[in-house]
């Protein structure tokens, strides 16, 4: 027993992670149809503007990682969100009135970019994270060890969550994301600059992707340039799972997968572990490619 | 060229194929390595380019047909115990090969019927799936080696089977594209609706699509691996499939010539620029990004007409 | 024109790519070995304990007259690049004879092509049993994972006690699996007990859902026979998730990112190796010495193998008296106490050494010396 909620803990906790992750790619799906295949690989450059980072910021405050730790957050989010703008305004806006395809195969293009660029500047050999959020034992009893880490991730992720959920419902740009993502032309008919919204959109995703690069790296703190793969294909299924364009969906897509990793990774076998999140697409789009929550949408003729 | 002719071709290359290889003693074995991948690249590109190309599916997972190619003819070798230099050994290869194509065609076909309902990018995240899927599995089969690899397999490969194989797969997308069933192709990758308006089955294209471009692929693999005499799983990981698709699209979708002309360049630019290998692979996707933005329909290709604004559609088109 | 050009730029790179050679009074040695990748710090070591050992023997006038010129490959730790590279370096740059590597399965992959085309090769620190196997071409310089696991297995037993006893394995690679399969069958012949197996991919990060199946187990200790990257990770994660019993490594262990990544975490580990770098023996006492000076740091075992791998290579082709693969081979496996940084190496009829292995503890976030197990 104590060791299924050991495990139902580590599976939340990755899982919430999966779930930032995969709101950055339901949104830009949901706005402009395509699957940005670079967002992991922004994700890992989250993780490494933190390395570089933490350990200029950390000696300002003292050693005092309660008040560094946010700061290296918040810049990672901001330095990820240029990334992103920067990608959407020299690789895809170019695109936009071309095929579908055309933009996949650029978005891929970009991600090999990121990915071997990131080798070629960082080094591809793994390093160390610093230590962020001070680690201690929350919880110790002999059945169940909770480390603050776990916590840690999951309180963040959540308040992320839900700030992103106050923008997009409460805000008057997150009104303009829910009408570009309805329909196009009649919101730019409304007097809503789409290029705006595009760009919000990509600030967005591109920071949280950031900010669970820093949670990730806090509990696996090994980085390197690859990082960003499977998490993000996994994300990406994710955002799939819960209906894509739905963000409770990618959020609850988020959980699921982590816990359902977890759990075979656990109770099965570890070698599975890469191949759990595209057996679960494969399911979903062959029995409800709406997925979980999404809506179903028809092609025009 | 008509059918007789290309036939002529084929026999033609079979035999100055089977020719090269009394002499392939000879040449530098680092230059004879270069012209097998070479053959090996041409054929998973071509291969793909059925898929991608010419039915307009596009396929992210070509690297796990080409495993699934390489294992069971492996397999099939050292069961039989083949070795290099025997009689046995032709006719032995000629049936490992064959086997993984067939083996490979299958999971063609596994693969295809899902495709047959989804679009763009959904189709390329499924069928990048599989590819992993199959990865995976292979990784947790003991007896193929798993994780640890696949030791010991027979050098078989040579100049024979590599370029008859090459010339084999020219001729079937030669013919297949100048006959009515590739203009059904055709139909269906550029506008599947109207294709089904007019009567043509985008089902039984797409399938055998599919299966046709991994039945080759698992060749490409059985070839491979009979050559590099040791696979791992990681080496069918979707950067393969990657590498593959960056040939299709830099040759050109749909082209023949372009796609052998860029799996040509680059199979030679990497040991070209053996000096400034890590930055290879950034070249590649700059390159890429670049090609997409500048001049999507590939490099050797005429340019073709693309309908700049047209009526936007809602999925792939 | 598209594809006159095309044709034209493949036949401008065929012919800036032509190429190759080496000098007449250059005898040409190649190394390929993990630069980069998860257990560079294996590759970068070696390298620059042969660099050491080149550099000396140039400096003494080099070998036959002639001096030694070492062609590295990187392998990126994964094993098909390590037969590419082989590969390379005896088709396109003809190299006498190959130095590497330390993991056993890129050692696997390349020696069936050593073999085949009749180099010899020399690794320094791969000990899985099956890379000597491969052919008459192939020795190693180490002791083998057999020895090895049974000197763990009765360091366990004997030194701390242990009965009851977890595995936590690298299935991706033939070392952890072969290191874990041998220790286990020692200590159960000598009447321990393994609990539990989990097993983990190298490359993973997150191993907690293996560690709180096996703490479920509830072991006296944790057998984690995988490289460095992710043995440190894995038993930081099994400290934060309180399993406080002592963990058990082998060599893979051996690197400097050890602590790096582990820190404390590491305290109440132990790993067994080659040499202990803190060794008082006046060999290994010069040999840092000499090492210091030339890379500003203490060299790991990795750099003391490599370090005799070179040279028991050199001294076999001198005793060859050519640099004909078959004389080399022969030399090679006529090697006897030949007096290493590593000890006193004789390679057997296996092709194998026969060595003493020792253990480190890791205390006080340090790495100590704790015992020697001789074979």
């Amino acid at each position: 027993m104590s060791e299924l909620l050991q495990q139902i803990i580590n599976g939340i906790s990755l899982g919430s992670i999966y779930a930032l992750i995969a709101l950055g790619y339901t949104m830009i799906y949901g706005i402009l149809r395509f699957i940005n295949f670079a967002h992991g690989d922004v994700f890992m450059v989250g993780a490494f503007i933190g390395y570089y980072l933490a350990p200029h910021v950390i000696p300002l405050f003292g050693g005092n990682l309660i008040l560094a730790a946010p700061i290296v957050l918040i810049v990672s989010m901001a330095g990820c969100s240029l990334l992103g703008v920067t990608i959407e305004k020299l690789a895809y806006r170019p695109l936009r009135a071309r095929p579908k395809l055309t933009v996949l195969i650029t978005a891929i293009g970009v991600s090999l970019f990121l990915e071997f660029g990131g080798q070629l500047v960082f080094g591809p050999d793994p390093k160390l994270f610093p230590q962020l959020i001070p680690s201690g034992t929350v919880v110790n009893t002999s059945n169940l060890v909770i480390n603050s880490n776990s916590i840690v991730v999951i309180v963040t992720a959540f308040a992320l969550m839900m700030l992103l959920r106050f923008i997009v419902y409460n805000t008057k740009i997150g009104t303009a994301m829910r009408a570009v993502s309805y329909n196009h032309y009649a919101a730019s008919l409304m007097g809503i600059n789409i290029d705006t919204v595009i760009t919000f959109t990509f600030i967005l995703g591109s920071s949280l992707a950031a900010a669970a690069a820093i949670l990730y790296a806090t509990v696996y703190p090994s980085i390197n340039p690859l990082m960003g793969i499977f998490p993000g294909l996994k994300a990406f299924v994710a955002a799939v799972l819960g209906g894509i364009g739905n963000l409770a969906g990618a959020a609850l897509g988020g959980l699921i997968i982590g816990v359902t990793e977890t759990f075979v990774v656990g109770y099965i076998s570890p070698t599975f572990r890469d191949a759990i999140a595209f057996s679960i697409l494969i399911l979903i789009l062959l029995f409800k490619p709406s997925g979980l929550l999404g809506r179903h949408e028809s092609e025009k003729v | 060229m008509k059918l007789d002719k290309s036939i002529v071709f084929l026999i033609s290359a079979f035999v100055i194929s089977g020719l090269a290889t009394t002499i392939e003693n000879r040449l530098n074995p680092y230059y004879f390595q270069i012209l097998i991948y070479i053959g090996i690249y041409i054929i998973l590109a071509s291969s793909l380019n059925i898929i991608n190309g010419y039915a307009g599916q596009f396929s992210l997972g070509h690297a796990g047909f080409m495993a699934i190619g390489a294992y069971t003819s492996a397999v099939i070798t050292s069961a039989l115990h083949v070795s290099r230099g025997s009689v046995f050994s032709f006719p032995a290869f000629a049936i490992a090969l064959l086997f993984g194509g067939i083996v490979a065609s299958l999971f063609g076909l596994i693969v295809g019927i899902p495709s047959l309902r989804l679009k763009g990018d959904y189709l390329a995240i499924t069928t990048l799936g599989f590819g992993e899927i199959i990865r995976v599995i292979v990784q947790n089969l003991d007896f193929l080696g798993a994780a640890r690899g696949f030791t010991g397999i027979p050098k078989l490969t040579n100049s024979f089977w590599v370029f008859s194989t090459v010339a084999l797969v020219i001729f079937v997308i030669y013919n297949l594209v100048n006959s009515t069933y590739g203009k059904a192709f055709l139909a269906v990758r550029d506008d599947e609706v109207a294709a089904e308006a007019v009567g043509i089955s985008s089902t039984r294209v797409k399938v055998v699509a599919f299966v046709t471009g991994a039945f080759f692929a698992g060749i490409a693999g059985g070839l491979y691996a009979h050559f590099v005499t040791y696979i791992n799983p990681m080496q069918f990981s979707f950067i393969k499939s990657f590498e593959i698709v960056v040939m299709v699209i830099i040759g050109g979708m749909g082209s023949l010539l372009g796609v052998i002309l860029s799996a040509t360049l680059l199979t030679i630019l990497p040991e070209a620029l053996r000096g400034v290998a890590q930055y290879r692979m950034v070249i590649y996707s700059l390159l890429l990004v670049i090609i997409m933005i500048t001049r999507p329909q590939g490099l050797f290709v005429k340019r073709r007409s693309i309908k700049k604004n047209a009526a936007p559609q809602t999925e792939l088109s | 024109m598209k594809t006159s050009f095309g044709i034209l730029t493949i036949l401008a790179i065929v012919i800036a790519g032509c190429g190759g050679g080496g000098r007449q009074d250059e005898i040409l040695i190649g190394e390929f070995g993990s630069l980069t990748g998860t257990t560079a710090t294996f590759g970068q070591s070696t390298h620059n304990g042969v660099m050491l050992a080149v550099e000396e023997t140039n400096g003494a006038g080099g070998v036959l007259g002639k001096n030694i010129k070492l062609l590295t490959e990187d392998d990126q730790s994964k094993p098909e690049e390590a037969a590419t590279a082989v590969i390379k370096l005896i088709t396109r740059d003809n190299v006498k004879a190959i130095i590497g590597e330390v993991a056993s399965s890129r050692s696997l992959a390349a020696a069936p092509i050593c073999q085949d085309n009749k180099v010899p090769m020399v690794s320094p620190g791969s000990t899985n049993p099956a890379v000597t196997q491969k052919g008459d071409y192939i020795f190693r310089v180490c002791y083998i994972d057999p020895f090895q696991g049974e000197v763990l297995a009765k360091f366990a037993l004997n030194s701390l006690g242990l009965k009851r006893v977890a595995i936590l394995k690298d299935v991706k690679n033939d070392y952890s699996v072969g290191l874990a399969q041998f220790f286990e069958e020692t200590f159960r012949n000598l009447g321990g007990n393994i609990i539990a197996t989990q097993a983990y991919s190298e490359g993973d990060s997150d191993f907690k859902a293996q560690l709180t199946a096996l703490k479920a187990a509830n072991p006296e200790a944790v057998f984690i026979p995988g490289y460095y990257t992710e043995a440190a990770l894995i038993v930081k994660q099994a400290r934060e998730l309180n399993m406080t019993m002592p963990l058990l490594g082998g060599d893979g262990w051996d690197s400097s990112k050890l602590l790096e990544i582990g820190g404390e975490a590491l305290n109440g580990t132990y790993f067994s190796t080659h040499y202990a770098a803190d060794d008082t023996n006046a060999i290994v006492r010069n040999f840092a010495t000499r090492f210091a000076a030339k890379y500003n740091g203490v060299p790991d075992a990795m750099a003391a193998l490599g370090y005799d791998a070179a040279l028991i290579l050199f001294d076999a082709i001198k005793r060859a008296a050519s640099t004909d693969g078959a004389a080399i081979r022969d030399a090679l496996a006529a090697t006897r106490n030949f007096i290493g940084v590593t000890g006193r190496i004789s390679i057997d009829e296996n092709r194998n050494a026969l060595k003493s292995a020792v253990i480190m503890a890791i205390q006080d976030d340090k790495v100590q010396y704790k015992e020697t197990i001789q074979p």
